[in-house]
């Protein structure tokens, strides 16, 4: 039945725009909500609880995550180095890669699983046990209690976390690299701050703050919107995770691409092994 | 006029009719029991009156006031003078007995903090259970969670106060307790009850009227002795508690009829 096709293609179709209009909508209100005093004290009152819970709390992950992603860049790049006689130039490729690049990005999706799945997980318990509901009937609008404290501890720990991340991955590189690989000390850390400049950890930080931002609307918008019971807020947890984790590598490409653009009109092209 | 009124309600969820055409006066004073099976809409019903959810058509009229339209900020206004008894409660987990019923008199008025704490003591008292302000709501028993909610409810004084099965899943001791706390509070404060339940026992123990909502529109409409007397065989079945010949059908058991033929 042909008719029958386009017409789901249409309902189907109808549907993910409604869902992603009303995603921007949601988007709007938190940051409506953001820009109408979100600093006043008795707002503070509710963010500190939540830059623990996601900030805290998420150190252990990330710091892990940050030194062995440096370890393996180490191991993985000494051998090719090493074939071309340059293996004390390692410092250079491995906090290059791990500042700019996976550090960011890793330390993001780290998050999207461990903060995001809490948080779509307590929204969305909250949602399914009409403690929303209960919110809004007692005059509390619950993306002014609820979300925006939790974006915002998103937008400024993310950040914050990458640079945790960055700096046991750097550690990570040297210990594998100087320590077990017997790259020697000096030229591994004159070449890694050679390889990297200011803008280049700019633009991991720069791009972790939208990763984040991204990570808390998306994580409070599916908690929000979870289906009933504990199947439904499991189900939004999944869906939270893959749509947290598909915007960051997109966002990242985007972020790429933009950044070196600004980065060439200001400084013009530089090789790594320049 | 009424106090509250609905207008020709209309409802969907996606394919799913749930409220095709519900009219509805509630009088001040007056204790309305709404009946009916599970997931015919009665929670949906009770949401709308306060804006929780919006009509597809049809309107909602509080006071002289039409509220299905107005916008979020003064919609607050009108919140402030209902409360309301979630189906589970609907406790914040994440704060003390205490922090609970003092939410409502934080967010909606500026009381200073004594007078919020001497109003949680005396809501407190109200229902009975003194001692638990500090307590959290996962330590409690489902009906003393039930009672806290109740507490949270009445904490800004409302003039309508709407029950969502208040006595499902308690036993029939703990369901009178709650009976005689809607009783005691329609005696004390004078409010006007709207009362969701499918427990007939309830029902007639604390209505003036019963309505019974059956596919979406209301089925019947009158006092708890009225009720009795009904000769529609829907709602008698409800009332005595009966299922149909086609339910028990899909079961492939005989009727109570004929019992023990084995
Ligand atoms: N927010 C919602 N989204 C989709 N369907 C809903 C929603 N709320 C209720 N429903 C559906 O509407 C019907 C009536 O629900 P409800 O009013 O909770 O029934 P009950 O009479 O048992 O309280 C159910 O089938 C339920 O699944
Ligand atoms: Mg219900």
């Amino acid at each position: 039945m042909p008719t029958a096709v386009i017409e789901r293609i249409g309902r189907n179709t109808n549907d993910a725009l409604a869902a992603f209009g009303a995603f921007w909508c949601f988007t709007g209100r938190v940051l409506g909500w953001l820009f109408r005093g979100a600093m006043a004290w008795r707002n503070m009152r509710l963010l500190l609880p939540q830059m623990y819970e996601i900030g805290v709390r998420s150190v252990p992950v990330i710091a892990v995550t940050g030194a062995f992603i440096g370890m393996v860049m180490a191991v993985e790049t000494h051998t090719q180095f090493k074939t071309i006689g340059q293996e004390q130039r390692l410092g250079s490729i491995i906090v290059l890669s791990v500042v700019k690049q996976i550090g960011p990005v890793l330390a993001a999706v780290m998050l999207a699983g461990r903060v995001g799945g809490a948080l779509t997980a307590e929204l969305g318990t909250m949602n399914v046990t009409e403690q929303l509901d209960a919110m809004r009937v007692m005059g509390a609008d619950p993306i002014r209690y609820l979300v925006v404290p939790r974006f915002l501890a998103c937008v400024i720990l993310t950040p914050i976390l990458t640079i945790y991340s960055d700096l046991l991955g750097v550690l990570g590189g040297w210990f594998i690299a100087v320590k077990a690989l017997g790259v020697p000390n000096e030229p591994f850390w004159f070449y890694a701050q050679q390889g990297v400049d200011t803008w280049q950890v700019m633009e991991g930080l720069i791009k972790s703050v939208f990763f984040g931002g991204a990570i808390g609307l998306i994580s409070c918008y599916k908690g929000f919107n979870s289906g009933a019971g504990a199947a439904g807020v499991g189900r939004a947890c999944t869906e939270a995770f893959v749509a947290s984790f598909i915007s960051i590598i997109i966002l990242n490409f985007f972020f790429a691409q933009l950044l070196k653009d600004w980065y060439i009109a200001i400084y013009g092209v530089q090789g790594i092994f320049g | 006029m009424a106090l509250i009124e609905l207008r020709n309600l209309h409802k969907r969820f996606g394919r799913l009719v749930v409220l095709d055409g519900v009219d509805l006066q509630v009088e001040a004073g007056q204790t309305l029991v709404i009946i009916g099976a599970s997931g015919t809409g009665k929670s949906v019903l009770l949401k709308h009156i306060v804006g929780l959810l919006k009509p597809d058509q049809g309107e909602v009229w509080f006071d002289g006031q039409r509220i299905d339209s107005l916008p979020e900020r003064q919609l607050m206004e009108v919140r402030r003078r209902f409360g309301f008894l979630f189906q589970m409660g609907a406790l914040f987990d994440s704060l003390t007995v205490h922090e609970n019923i003092a939410f409502p008199l934080i967010e909606h008025t500026r009381k200073s903090p004594e007078e919020v704490r001497r109003i949680v003591q005396e809501k407190l008292r109200m229902i009975g259970l003194p001692d638990v302000g500090p307590k959290m709501p996962a330590d409690l028993s489902g009906g003393q969670r039930k009672r806290v909610a109740l507490a949270r409810a009445i904490a800004l004084d409302p003039q309508v106060i709407l029950y969502d099965e208040p006595t499902t899943g308690l036993d029939p001791i703990r369901s009178d307790v709650i009976n005689e706390l809607i009783l005691k509070l329609k005696r004390e404060m004078r409010v006007t009850s709207i009362v969701v339940t499918h427990d007939m026992h309830s029902a007639f123990k604390v209505a003036d009227r019963i309505v019974m909502l059956h596919e979406g529109k209301i089925a019947f409409d009158g006092t708890p002795a009225q009720i009795r007397e009904s000769d529609n065989a829907i709602v008698r079945r409800f009332v005595l508690g009966e299922a149909s010949p086609e339910e028990l059908g899909a079961l492939h058991i005989a009727a109570s009829a004929t019992p023990s033929r084995r």
